[in-house]
């Protein structure tokens, strides 16, 4: 039934950390990996190796340039996969009933076997986290690796999302984001985690911990520097004579 | 939004065979037999043939049935089963016409009122989408219901109405563009709202997550033909309500000559409302683009 829950006993999601994150995409190609090979149908590519390639993912890394009103530009690593919204629209928007939140842990997943490839669900979702599989024609989105995170067949470290297991930044968490006192939580109350696009009024499961400020750059670079003879003042001697010569010649940059 | 054919000739012949038998419901034009077959089978044709073509977007059409199933919460489950119960009472009601020679007036009623309904439930899958603001008004499903009585009105020859349906549906066209204009400014959403970054400085797209193209940006990117925008939109308003009006009220004699007239006055109708139909696509700009750095 695609009407949402009221509540779910617990909300699992992510929590990433774009202070860590390098952008070096292992999160994405884990992702695909792992997904194409386990539950549902697989993540398909098309023209794969010829001029017009794309495919299906379910996790993708944008990088946005942030400038402040004063000092340097920052980049920001912004890896996007779904956000297990609790007013997820995307559920309520299915006419099927394929796409369904679990009451018992708040993932959005999709009956494969349910759904039509309407299209609708990637229509009303604002992040961009859902995708129609060309090849299969359903639709395809992150599962939280519902397959990974309960599988006792796993070692227990291995009981983490694939995207998780793989950040060799540990820039990406799991945990139960509506228990107050698990690591998760205590991250994102710490950092001021944040949601995205808040005003579609989606309430993301999943956080994001913001950029921590950068050091300033000083003018002075080293506290020695002012003991360093300069190496070059008003020049003198020919080159002084050069120097003033060369500006009274007509069509120069000053 | 991807201007898909199927859609566009989903949602403008639908909504002018529906907006056919919101009329006939109501015994205008007032015929039997064959006449009356003639104009059951127009109506039933635009009704259905729309409905088929919208089927072909599908991933998995032979799974369409299971559409009829969250009618609770889903205003495409809805559209389903408004669509089939319309159709199904005006056939009850068509065969009263044609064959019986009965006019059986609470059937056609319902039948009109779940018309009526099927248009306004497909308006609502476009305009319950926040990600699109320039859907997500009003005047979405205020466009959607007069165009398809106007053209109805037009298919049904009432000639006194029509003019005034017209002129109705156009002025709701012109409101429509002009709100729609706003609207992704209205929404306040932003590159800086789409990252949480937007408190610490202007944000840009610096590099998009792939170097190819995938289907987010084949579905919500739709960039390419937005520059005519203007223009079609001139084009669209002359052929959909100024010529049509004008060919219903010209000053001309003899039954032949008339209905030619309103023949070119149903086909540039058509016209316009299928280069409108384009714009609310082509023109539609879904949040999703702004992590493209796109709109």
């Amino acid at each position: 039934m695609t009407q949402l829950p009221q509540s779910t006993d617990r909300k699992m999601g992510l929590v990433i950390d774009l202070d860590t994150c390098v952008g070096c995409h292992a999160c994405v190609i884990s992702c695909k990996g792992w997904n194409t090979e386990n539950y549902g149908a697989p993540l398909s590519d098309q023209d794969a190796y010829g001029a017009d390639p794309s495919g299906t993912f379910l996790n993708r890394v944008h990088s946005y340039e942030v400038q402040p009103a004063e000092g340097h530009a920052q980049l920001v690593h912004f890896p996007k996969s779904c956000l297990h919204c609790e007013d997820a629209p995307c559920v309520t928007v299915c006419p099927t009933g394929a796409s369904y939140k679990r009451v018992e842990d708040g993932i959005v997943l999709v009956n494969e076997s349910d759904c039509i490839g309407c299209g609708l669900c990637a229509w009303s979702c604002p992040y961009g986290a859902r995708e129609l599989d060309m090849a299969e024609g359903v639709m395809k989105k992150c599962t939280l690796c519902v397959d990974r995170i309960y599988n006792e067949n796993l070692p227990e470290v291995d009981r983490v999302p694939s995207c998780v297991r793989t950040c060799p930044a540990g820039a990406r968490h799991f945990g139960d984001l509506g228990d107050p006192d698990s690591d998760v939580s205590k991250l994102v109350a710490e950092r001021e985690g944040m949601d995205l696009m808040p005003e579609m009024g989606t309430k993301p499961v999943n956080k994001y911990l913001p950029p921590r400020p950068k050091d300033t750059v000083e003018d002075q670079i080293d506290i020695l520097a002012p003991l360093l003879a300069p190496v070059a003042e008003e020049p003198k001697g020919f080159m002084g004579w050069l120097d003033k010569a060369l500006d009274k010649v007509p069509g120069g940059a000053n | 939004m991807h201007p898909a054919p199927s859609v566009i000739i989903f949602t403008t012949f639908s909504g002018l065979g529906f907006g056919l038998l919101y009329f006939l419901g109501f015994g205008v034009p007032d015929v039997s037999g064959v006449t009356a077959f003639v104009f059951f089978a127009i109506a039933f044709g635009l009704a259905v043939g729309g409905l088929l073509a919208s089927t072909f977007h599908l991933g998995h059409p032979e799974r369409a049935w299971k559409a009829f199933s969250q009618w609770k919460s889903s205003w495409l489950s809805r559209e389903g089963i408004c669509a089939v119960a319309a159709l199904l009472v005006m056939g009850l009601y068509a065969i009263g016409v044609i064959f019986l020679g009965q006019r059986w007036v609470f059937l056609g009623l319902l039948g009109s009122i779940l018309s009526l309904a099927t248009v306004f439930t497909t308006s609502m899958i476009y305009a319950q989408l926040k990600t699109i603001p320039r859907w997500n008004m009003w005047a979405t499903p205020a466009m959607f219901i007069t165009f398809s009585i106007a053209g109805g009105s037009l298919l049904a020859g009432a000639e006194s109405l029509a003019p005034k349906l017209m002129a109705v549906a156009g002025v709701v066209q012109l409101i429509y563009w002009a709100m729609g204009d706003k609207a992704f400014q209205r929404a306040g959403t932003d590159l800086g709202s789409a990252t949480g970054l937007g408190d610490r400085g202007s944000v840009r797209a610096f590099e998009p997550p792939h170097t190819g193209t995938n289907y987010l940006l084949r579905e919500f990117v739709h960039i390419v033909g937005r520059k005519h925008a203007q223009k079609l939109r001139i084009i669209s308003f002359a052929l959909a309500f100024v010529l049509p009006i004008l060919l219903i009220i010209a000053p001309v004699d003899g039954i032949v000559i008339k209905h030619l007239f309103a023949l070119f006055a149903v086909l540039s109708h058509i016209a316009g409302v299928v280069v409108s139909r384009w714009l609310f696509f082509a023109q539609a700009e879904h949040v999703v683009g702004l992590y493209y750095g796109k709109r």
